[in-house]
């Protein structure tokens, strides 16, 4: 059981840290701006999930684990908004097609 | 070569990095990107030295409000601050950064230049930690000990926000600062300024209870209560006050006064400036706590929204 556990844990944290190399390789590689925001936000969002997620069986209270969850919660709720709004000024600033 | 070392180095150099960034970036707002990227990895820092109240401190006020102070005064100033004349410019400059440096290397020599056995009054301060009923030893020395300290601080604070509101035209005195600077993009602005508050407010609020005890205390906490202040001004969802308001007077300053009346009161009852009544300490403190974190969380929101902008209505 315990191994299960170490293994899940190993498993999520890992892929959350693609994701977050992923959303690095992105901000650099891409060309625009949206498009940068784009692959940011979802690296972001789904990496600090998986990482939390993989986090989630090692804390040893229930009180411990809601924190990570509302770490995460808030981080996402920041991001979406932050994403939203500079995507909407860089609309405005260079409408494209 | 153990992890955690290579993790403190990569993140000693990483600071380091970004805070040369900061000095050398030429745009403004990369300069200001840079310096809350460096609040943040500071704070960070300061958990690996196991100085939590330091790290909650450095984060909330050198990376948050510090930031928005900065982002507000580069969207005010843009890029002209380089438009100087390049000659006096330089010379200004090459001066600050001797001086920085010097200043640097005099710390670096001082540091290592200490005993083996640095002089501490670490025991002293636990020793005597009973007596002010409080759990947290930072908390001691900040409201206890060193409580002379704290109120000047808190006095400091103050003098900022006249500093700020000193930049106000002479017929805007009395009128209310200009806020609506994000409106174009405002929709999910409004929506996190409508969600956050009662988080914001529960956590700020919970920093300065468990300050008593745990890593905490009014500074932490009233920079929260600030940021929720400052959140739903720009959002637009409640108007700045206009600076001649007596409540926003009192606010301001009730902390620093009742911190002070307590220092006073203390010659009278226990025999020195700044003593508290045996026994009584920890409530004492709880309360100058709770009406500095008021006053912090007000002087910090009325810095972030600047000086008064506007007419007066009357």
């Amino acid at each position: 059981m315990t191994i299960a556990i170490e293994a899940f844990t190993i498993l999520c944290i890992s892929a959350g840290l693609c994701f977050f190399l992923a959303g690095s390789v992105a901000l650099l590689r891409f060309p625009d701006t949206l498009t940068r925001l784009h692959a940011l936000t979802k690296a972001d969002s789904l990496g600090l999930g998986l990482v939390v997620l993989g986090l989630l069986p090692q804390t040893d209270s229930f009180l411990a684990a809601t924190k990570l969850f509302l770490v995460w919660a808030v981080a996402q709720i920041g991001g979406a908004t932050i994403g939203q709004m500079i995507a909407r000024v860089a609309k405005d600033e260079n409408p494209k097609p | 070569m153990t992890l955690s070392f290579v993790f403190d180095a990569s993140l000693a150099m990483l600071t380091i990095a970004v805070a040369c960034y900061a000095v050398v970036a030429r745009e403004i707002f990369a300069a200001v990107a840079a310096f809350i990227s460096y609040g943040l990895l500071l704070a960070l820092v300061w958990v690996r030295l196991s100085a939590v109240d330091v790290a909650l401190t450095e984060a909330a006020i050198g990376g948050g409000v510090t930031g928005a102070l900065l982002i507000g005064a580069a969207a005010k100033v843009g890029n002209s601050g380089s438009s100087a004349d390049p000659a006096e410019w330089r010379v200004g400059t090459s001066l600050t950064a001797i001086l920085c440096v010097a200043t640097t290397i005099g710390i670096a020599v001082a540091f290592l230049s200490l005993p083996q056995q640095a002089p501490t009054l670490a025991t002293l301060a636990v020793k005597h930690q009973p007596s002010t009923g409080l759990g947290n030893p930072v908390t001691a020395v900040l409201l206890a000990y060193r409580a002379i300290d704290t109120l000047l601080e808190s006095v400091v604070l103050v003098f900022a926000v006249v500093g700020v509101w000193s930049f106000a035209l002479d017929r805007h005195w009395g009128g209310t600062p200009e806020t609506s600077r994000v409106s174009n993009s405002a929709g999910p602005l409004v929506f996190l300024a409508q969600l956050l508050p009662p988080l914001g407010i529960i956590v700020g609020v919970h920093l300065v209870w468990t300050g008593a005890t745990e890593p905490g205390g009014a500074f932490q906490g009233g920079t929260i209560l600030a940021t929720v202040w400052i959140l739903v001004m720009i959002a637009g969802l409640v108007a700045a006050p206009s600076i001649d308001r007596p409540w926003l007077r009192f606010a301001l300053i009730g902390g620093p006064a009742l911190f002070l009346a307590i220092g006073v009161a203390g010659i009278a009852f226990s025999g020195a400036f700044l003593a508290y009544p045996e026994g009584y300490a920890k409530a004492v403190i709880l309360v100058i706590e709770a009406a500095l974190t008021l006053s912090i969380a007000v002087a910090l929101g009325l810095m972030a929204i600047g000086a008064p902008a506007r007419r007066p209505h009357r």
